[in-house]
């Protein structure tokens, strides 16, 4: 409580367009409120009503939907529509799917992302300026560049022998070549405080102990920013895994939906796609800070 | 600390090594073993899982793109080498145009709507003394929810019908019911306005935390020489952001000129071939012809797109670099 009266104390004398004598002219002050309030509405209606509108027709009969999209429930409540989706439709083994991709790819983008920042900014072999200019002109090839020639990949990887078509590898490997996840936890790699590394050497460490016990440690803030990338690029991700994953029995939501539309009642489609967002929404209300700083964090390290 | 007198003697039974005299060679020398000694090993452990999936599924497809956009490549038979056929191909499609025409219209669209929205709310937002959080979250809802999700959403929403959702909300207004993604004409900009209202909550954030690092001096400096409030906006708070907005007018057509989700979703390209994009000629060049795919055209349009937006980029910074001045 006392820190957080503390901070509004510093926000007010850390002013911004507005001045205090700003705000203390009506003429000013009247006008900028209301547009403020009108804002709120407008970004209720746009950003929070679409989502409401969904869950309510997630539990609404079709008829209702089709006849009368914007009326509150005429003919009651169709609770039936979300167990068709999750058993007839077979949303909730789609559903597991998408948790197994989106864990698949959480897990190797971060060790991909940690192992790699941590031989870059700290262990620095010789060729270390070679890797880290090569990971980052990769950020200058846009993605379509690589669609045909990493399905080919997929077709044949080298070495295994076998396909990874219709596997999670398929989509799990892929992800970790992301060179935005490199860079943004080098970065922060660079700047942990390297008399701490030093001191863990004299006492003993080995490189593999400093990765494990003092930079990890170190390092949760970027590897929660890291996660929820990973986590809402995986849930989100469509292209690919419809390109890598025919097999419909093994396909995430976000492949499946798509591909229902047409043979399903539409009661139960919309509870579908209400119970495909529920996570990312979940996660989002839950890790809001990550989420708003990390925005932020991103466009910095895009530029 | 081993001298390297010692690393020489560990060296020593690596056959080669011993057949010369170690005295004559004071400086250390390079062997696997003192490479080994010297963590070089485990730096490469640490480094393989980056160099394995970079190599396998970044570099060597990157370096196949280029390859492949100069082969004729269908699975069955070794891959040929052809000159520049893919690309004369890809030229002589009369989809090439209508595609390089509409993708250039759903930037464009996206620009005019799309760009100025974010910086607009964000510069209201970043005065709003209470709820500030509220705000920031319900603008960006939209970017959380799943892409697939939100486009299948609004391709209900665009319901042509009189009793489709937007229709409803039109007629309460006393406004005719639209075709919306069922015209030719109406259906880009329909695209577009999707794809605003699931991007711009991001930038948004963006900009409100480059208006949180400009300088309370610069407003009260502006106020002592009489500028009003739009006079703070127009002298201090846009010329402030201007490295940021440089960054996101570029970053938004790079982005924009990739589009696949709205026009693949949303019309297949349709009507009559109105929403027909780069990226879903690619797509179909590669995945959806009948004749098996072709390969070649797919990877000589991407790198042709790649190879504009590389050139527009450095034209786009070597400009901007002289207004930043």
């Amino acid at each position: 409580m006392s820190a957080r009266s503390r901070a509004a104390a510093e926000m007010n004398t850390d002013r911004s367009i507005l001045s205090f004598n700003d705000w203390k002219r009506p003429g000013l002050a009247v006008p900028t409120v209301a547009v403020q309030v009108v804002l709120l509405l407008l970004l209720i209606a746009v950003g929070l009503l679409p989502l409401l509108w969904l869950a309510k027709s997630a539990i609404t009969p079709t008829q209702d939907t089709l006849a009368t999209p914007m009326a509150l429930f005429p003919h009651g409540i169709a609770w039936s529509n979300l167990s068709h989706a999750w058993n007839d439709v077979h949303i909730g083994s789609y559903f597991v799917n998408t948790i197994w991709v989106t864990v698949g790819e959480w897990a190797v983008q971060l060790l991909v992302a940690t192992t790699g920042g941590y031989a870059l900014a700290i262990l620095k072999p010789a060729y270390a300026k070679v890797v880290s200019g090569l990971v980052l002109a990769t950020l200058f090839v846009p993605a379509v560049v690589l669609l045909v020639p990493l399905y080919l990949t997929i077709l044949h990887p080298p070495v295994l022998g076998t396909s990874l078509l219709n596997t999670y590898w398929a989509v799990w490997l892929p992800a970790g070549a992301s060179a935005f996840n490199v860079m943004l936890v080098m970065r922060f790699f660079q700047g942990l405080p390297a008399d701490v590394f030093e001191a863990a050497e004299t006492d003993g460490a080995g490189p593999f102990r400093l990765f494990w016990s003092v930079v990890l440690p170190m390092s949760k803030p970027i590897l929660g920013v890291v996660s929820v990338f990973a986590i809402t690029a995986a849930w989100a991700d469509f292209l690919w895994p419809m390109l890598v994953l025919p097999n419909q029995a093994i396909q995430p939501l976000s492949v499946r939906l798509p591909a229902i539309a047409s043979q399903t009642d539409l009661g139960v489609y919309l509870a579908a796609l209400a119970i495909a967002s529920l996570i990312p929404v979940v996660i989002f209300l839950f890790f809001q800070r990550t989420f708003l700083n990390g925005g932020g964090l991103g466009g910095a390290v895009k530029g | 600390m081993l001298t390297s007198t010692e690393l020489d003697q560990q060296a020593v039974p690596g056959g080669a090594a011993a057949s010369r005299p170690a005295a004559a060679r004071p400086r250390v020398r390079r062997t696997p073993l003192t490479w080994v000694r010297r963590g070089g090993l485990a730096k490469l452990v640490f480094m393989l899982p980056l160099l394995i999936t970079f190599g396998v599924f970044s570099w060597w497809p990157i370096v196949r793109a280029v390859v492949m956009s100069f082969q004729h490549t269908n699975l069955v038979t070794a891959p040929a080498f052809v000159g520049w056929d893919n690309f004369v191909y890809v030229f002589h499609d009369p989809m090439f145009l209508t595609a390089v025409r509409n993708t250039g219209w759903f930037a464009l669209l996206a620009l005019v709507f799309g760009y100025p929205l974010p910086l607009v709310l964000a510069v209201i937002m970043s005065e709003v003394k209470r709820l500030k959080g509220l705000y920031t979250v319900l603008a960006y809802l939209p970017v959380v929810m799943p892409p697939v999700v939100s486009v299948l959403l609004w391709k209900f929403f665009y319901d042509a019908r009189p009793a489709g959702v937007f229709n409803t909300i039109l007629g309460w207004v006393g406004i005719p019911p639209q075709p919306w993604i069922q015209s030719t004409a109406a259906a880009m900009p329909s695209l577009v306005l999707q794809a605003t209202w699931a991007a711009a909550g991001g930038t948004i954030v963006i900009y409100l935390a480059s208006l949180t690092s400009v300088k309370p001096e610069l407003y009260d400096a502006a106020e002592v020489d009489g500028a009003g409030l739009w006079g703070k906006v127009w002298h201090v708070t846009l010329p402030q952001l201007r490295g940021i907005l440089f960054i996101t007018f570029i970053l938004q057509i790079i982005g924009t000129a990739q589009v696949f989700l709205q026009p693949y979703l949303f019309t297949s390209g349709g009507p009559v071939n109105s929403t027909t994009t780069i990226l879903l000629l690619v797509f179909q060049y590669a995945f959806q012809n009948s004749l098996g795919g072709n390969y070649g055209a797919a990877t000589a349009l991407s790198l042709m797109l790649a190879a504009f937006l590389a050139l527009l980029s450095v034209l786009y910074f070597r400009l901007t670099e002289r207004w930043s001045d």
